[in-house]
């Protein structure tokens, strides 16, 4: 299990435990996080599950795999340094405490 | 007492109309009926990571089941729904229930299109796949199964091909079309994927149709329109879906191939609305039906902001995949009428890009193993952009170029 919480932009803050091998996508969506859709279920073909993870998490979370990168500099809320599709990143103990921000598109 | 909106059929469109109409409003009533006795799931993994056994049943909802309780959601799984009375505003159920509403939300999805007992439709050893319990007997099915047949080679049939192929297993695919893909594609992407298909030592048979299906009971074999025969084990049945109008149309709503609704989702009675898979909607001058993801997501949203007042007229920005293999295929935009591709390669080995226009105007991209081809794709057909086929014929060119300016 891993306490993980979102910070929506200028929204309340959403906090859930999450089981291990979940991704924070699908955790996102159980828990209705605004501004987290996971349209695709996770087939890195809709990048509405966009985070940025708080910068001493980066090591823990690890980096995006290729697809995942490319996708990102294009996401509708403009890339941050740490950027990442959460439908790539699954819960686990290391986590626990994770906290991610969640950038809204520019309407 | 709050307006009741009874949601019909528990798929994506379904879930995503909830999901909006909860969050505009709090109060209403809402009840979901699905005919499967199961939460509402994902359907895309049923012909990838489901069928391999890389994904577990409950990984493939689309919410918890705390996830209803918590939007106030009563759910009738398990039943169908028989009947609507249009005068009295109920919802007749195959328990003999009778459920009144204020407003009824159509999402029956599309049922596959099988193939005539006549034809050894009803052998066994026959498959469809679309639902869970489809794929969940299909697995163990496919475990004992050293010849399998694709009937049909479009996204369904390769996906399936690529999920059960090797491990010895002879695998065939057998599209009546001139090429696979035919309806959805254009030759370039073909091409790639009828190469991939055959490096991965599928047999690809194109511009071949099924006479029929034979066996004592069990499908043992199968012949050709050109006289030949193939002995086989097991059939998938992938000759595209067909949308689901019976109790529309029973209910005298007005169905032109698909239960008919204009760009708010409103069907030919005010107090009904319909999304996803089983609509037919305004595009373009023309009426079109989408079987995707994304069109069920977006009708289903859109039906919601209808139920509460709000102008919020559904503009398609078509997306899709395909994972076959070790091919991502993203595809933006509805290349339906084009009349003009290019083909572009990618940076990576074995990746490229395949453009679509109609009249010069861009209106779909397929991008295979390209993401980022495919997020500029998706940007420059919903803005309207038009790329000059000259630059992107031009290697050196950056696609970036085309949005940043």
């Amino acid at each position: 299990m891993a306490n993980i919480t979102w910070k929506p932009e200028g929204r309340s803050d959403v906090v859930a435990e999450v089981r291990d091998g979940c991704t924070l996508m699908e955790a996102a969506v159980a828990h209705s996080v605004p501004g987290i859709f996971g349209d695709c279920g996770g087939a890195l073909a809709c990048a509405t599950c966009h985070v940025v993870v708080a910068e001493e998490w980066l090591a823990a979370t690890g980096r995006p795999g290729p697809d995942e990168d490319e996708i990102l500099d294009m996401v509708e809320a403009g890339r941050r340094p740490n950027s990442r599709l959460s439908c790539q990143i699954r819960a686990h103990a290391d986590l626990d405490g994770l906290v991610l921000h969640v950038p809204v598109s520019p309407a | 007492m709050h307006p009741r909106t009874v949601v019909v059929g528990a798929g994506q469109a379904a879930v995503a109309l909830i999901a909006r109409l909860r969050a505009l409003d709090a109060d209403r009533r809402i009840t979901l009926v699905g005919d499967e006795p199961v939460l509402p799931y994902q359907r895309p993994p049923l012909s990838k990571d489901y069928l391999k056994g890389e994904l577990a049943a409950d990984g493939l909802s689309l919410r918890p089941r705390d996830w209803f309780e918590a939007q106030g959601v009563e759910l009738r799984l398990g039943r169908s729904a028989v009947a609507i009375d249009r005068e009295a505003k109920t919802l007749a159920l195959d328990d003999g229930a009778a459920i009144g509403y204020d407003h009824l939300a159509l999402c029956l999805g599309s049922e596959p299109r099988r193939l005539p007992a006549a034809a050894g439709g009803s052998l066994a050893g026959v498959h469809v796949l679309r639902r869970m319990a489809d794929a969940t007997a299909l697995r163990p099915a496919l475990a004992g199964a050293s010849r399998v047949l694709i009937v049909g080679g479009g996204y369904l049939g390769l996906e399936v091909a690529a999920a059960v192929s090797g491990a010895g297993r002879a695998v065939t695919v057998l599209e009546a079309a001139p090429r696979l893909l035919h309806r959805v594609a254009a030759a370039p992407t073909s091409d790639y994927f009828r190469d991939l298909h055959r490096r991965h030592g599928v047999r690809v048979l194109e511009g071949l149709g099924l006479v029929a299906l034979s066996g004592p009971d069990r499908v043992e074999r199968a012949i050709l329109s050109d006289g030949s025969e193939l002995a086989i084990d097991l059939v998938l049945v992938g000759i595209g879906t067909a949308p689901v109008v019976d109790l529309a149309a029973r209910a005298g709503l007005t169905v032109e191939d698909g239960i008919a609704v204009d760009e708010r989702c409103r069907t030919s009675d005010p107090s009904i609305l319909a999304a996803g898979d089983c609509t037919s909607f305004p595009h373009a001058g023309d009426r079109i039906r989408l079987e995707s993801v994304q069109n069920a997501i977006a009708q289903g949203e859109t039906a919601a902001a209808t139920l509460c007042g709000l102008e919020s007229p559904y503009r398609p920005k078509p997306w899709f995949w395909s994972n076959q293999y070790d091919v991502r295929l993203q595809i933006a935009g509805l290349c339906k009428g084009y009349d003009a591709t290019l083909v572009r390669p990618g940076k990576r080995p074995g990746s490229q890009s395949v453009w679509y226009f109609r009249k010069s105007s861009l209106i779909a991209v397929d991008a295979m193993n390209d993401p980022a081809t495919y997020m500029i794709g998706r940007k420059l057909v919903d803005a309207g952009i038009n790329p000059h086929k000259s630059d992107l014929a031009n290697l050196d060119f950056s696609i970036n170029s085309l949005i940043t300016c």
